[in-house]
């Protein structure tokens, strides 16, 4: 009797161990099957190419056979290749300097007024983020045009001499910069806005009771307490920038004599236009060890983001 | 340890009381040198699209007339109606309209599904997959353009589908740039979401599917709106993807076809340029002007929660 108990028993918890294993297998399932878009998409379209430019990057130009690195010691014997990575570190790390320096100036000034005002400041001045860069590089571009530049047209009147913004190698290198930090600016502001929104207030008494000036109140409170946004936003706008295409093609188009061009447009010349893809991968791929840099710490910083929460 | 602490206020409150006009009158200048210099600064954001408005106004004779830039003498709409009674700039428009409005759609549906499942309901390397969901984020279109530009040639040559040279096409390339991130924000949304509310739904007997669409949706509905928006922007502005894979006249979207189109070798018609550049801004103008908070809480949110 009792060994029958015992072995109802036994059934019954095995049955219930098998319903509670279906049950978790079930859930997993489902929740496998509402990811596999994702996994299909980022799979297919992302993950793949990826690994596939590798692999273009080592064959000939018309991809009939192997070649190892040949495309990267041909690269690396041209003058322009090297011009290239010149310009792209160059445009990239000033852009971002720039930009997270504007940005954060005037997210103080924001952050200054009172409070009702705020919505219409930031608002206006969210507006260069708003329009789609390759619009809002047209209207720089016709106000840098050679023969109507508006800006000559001001200096004209000011007295101070004309400058061929688009024709001068350095000029030029200014100006891609300059719509570049235009554009991105405002992304640094709102960010910086919204951390600063974050301090605490009783610091500032402190800070100012203790008989701090501005520029300390800034530097010792502010600074330290936005730390790890400036670093995430630092660091994905440094990704951005360095595989920026819009701005450069539109405004300069690499040129003039290729000075201005970046990894994504001088990639695009050899690819498309020059139909070598197999040298115009092996270009792109240059970007990847910044990016894998970039990526690496702001994940550090999410994750750690993450646990302080 | 009473007596420090109330000395301690009392000379603070001494102190605040006797700086207390200075701080409002440094709080004035403050303010008076924030107005200033946020002035210049709305100046230099500004230009460009002002300038953008000023030029759409003038006729071709006006801006080759080399007069005041910055002033329109003879304002007319020559240039709008033009362009917008010209059936090449309303076929890149509506072009541009069906793949961003398909693409938001089709993004909306993975990204919202994969997110809950990411955030919710485990399974074996969701954790790695929701990292890896973020870290694609950052692989760059100009990184993946020429490998997908190749793929697509060698199905041509495979199937005989031919894929490059039609602007549905684009259709499948922008999920490669929305996904990831709207995937990413709605993790970050999904997870905020307190966990008794789910199991107060799992009690009452509904299914996963339920508990999605009817927990998790509404409760979630501003990051929605705030992916949605991004989605929308990030199709609509694209560049690269239709400059290299879109050539013909009929087949472009807005950006490529107002560059290609509108400059005619050496030609610039810069009335029309700026007017056509103007009407393309528009539509994300208009929806960050009703939508700017979302749009705000979209672009922070990726950083922010994590």
């Amino acid at each position: 009797m009792a060994d029958v108990i015992a072995r109802d028993l036994r059934v019954a918890r095995v049955e219930r161990r098998i319903t509670l294993h279906k049950f978790a297998r079930r859930k997993s399932t489902i929740a496998f099957l509402m990811a596999l878009p994702l996994i299909t998409i980022v799979a297919c379209l992302v993950v793949y190419p990826a690994l596939y430019s590798i692999h273009l990057a080592t064959l000939n130009k018309s991809m009939q056979h192997f070649v190892g690195f040949g495309n990267f010691e041909f690269l690396f014997r041209r003058n322009t290749f090297w011009m290239v990575v010149e310009q792209s570190l160059l445009f990239a790390v000033t852009a971002v300097i720039f930009k997270a320096v504007v940005g954060f100036v005037v997210a103080h000034f924001v952050h200054n007024l009172p409070a009702k005002g705020q919505r219409k400041w930031r608002g206006m001045l969210l507006i260069p983020w708003v329009i789609p860069p390759a619009m809002s590089t047209l209207a720089w571009l016709w106000l840098f045009d050679p023969s109507y530049s508006a800006f000559n047209w001001v200096f004209a009147h000011l007295g101070i001499p004309q400058i061929a913004w688009l024709g001068n190698p350095y000029w030029a290198r200014f100006c891609v910069i300059l719509v570049n930090v235009w554009v991105g600016s405002p992304f640094f502001m709102i960010m910086y806005l919204a951390a600063l929104k974050s301090v605490p207030e009783q610091l500032h008494e402190a800070a100012a009771i203790d008989g701090a000036n501005w520029l300390q109140k800034i530097w010792y409170i502010n600074v330290p307490m936005m730390r790890n946004i400036i670093q995430i936003t630092a660091l994905f706008s440094l990704i951005v920038t360095f595989a920026n295409f819009d701005i450069v093609k539109i405004l300069t188009n690499g040129g003039p004599v290729d000075q201005t061009h970046v990894f994504a447009t001088w990639a695009f010349t050899l690819a498309i236009w020059g139909n070598d893809i197999p040298l115009g991968a092996s270009v792109s791929l240059f970007m990847a060890p910044i990016l894998a840099i970039a990526a690496f710490f702001i994940l550090r910083n999410v994750r750690r983001r993450g646990n302080e929460a | 340890m009473t007596m420090t602490t109330a000395t301690a206020t009392a000379t603070s409150g001494k102190v605040r009381v006797a700086r207390y006009g200075s701080i409002s009158r440094g709080r004035r200048k403050t303010l008076f040198w924030s107005y200033v210099f946020l002035i210049l600064f709305v100046i230099f954001f500004l230009t460009p699209p002002v300038y953008m408005l000023i030029t759409s106004l003038k006729t071709s004779a006006e801006i080759s007339a080399a007069t005041n830039p910055w002033w329109v003498y003879h304002p007319t709409l020559s240039n709008y109606i033009e362009l917008l009674t010209q059936n090449q700039y309303l076929t890149f428009f509506r072009n541009s309209a069906i793949v961003s409005v398909c693409v938001v759609s089709l993004t909306m549906v993975v990204s919202v599904l994969a997110a809950f499942a990411l955030a919710r309901m485990r399974f074996w390397g969701s954790a790695t997959l929701a990292t890896g969901v973020f870290l694609t984020y950052l692989i760059p279109d100009t990184l993946l353009f020429i490998p997908l530009f190749k793929t697509f040639a060698f199905i041509h040559d495979k199937t005989g589908i031919e894929l490059i040279n039609h602007w549905w096409v684009l259709i499948i390339l922008y999920p490669t740039l929305t996904v990831p991130f709207c995937t990413w924000i709605m993790i970050g949304y999904f997870a905020s979401i307190p966990k008794e509310l789910d199991e107060a739904a799992l009690i009452d007997g509904a299914g996963y599917m339920q508990m999605l669409t009817r927990i998790f949706i509404p409760v979630a509905i501003p990051g929605i709106i705030a992916a949605t928006i991004f989605c929308f922007t990030v199709s609509w502005a694209n560049f690269l993807y239709p400059l290299a894979f879109t050539t013909s006249a009929d087949q472009l979207v807005l950006p490529v076809g107002i560059v290609t189109t509108l400059i005619r070798g050496d030609v610039y018609n810069w009335g029309q340029i700026m007017t056509g550049a103007l009407l393309g801004a528009a539509p994300p103008l208009i929806i960050y002007a009703f939508l700017m908070d979302y749009y705000i809480s979209g672009l922070t949110a990726g950083a922010t929660k994590g």
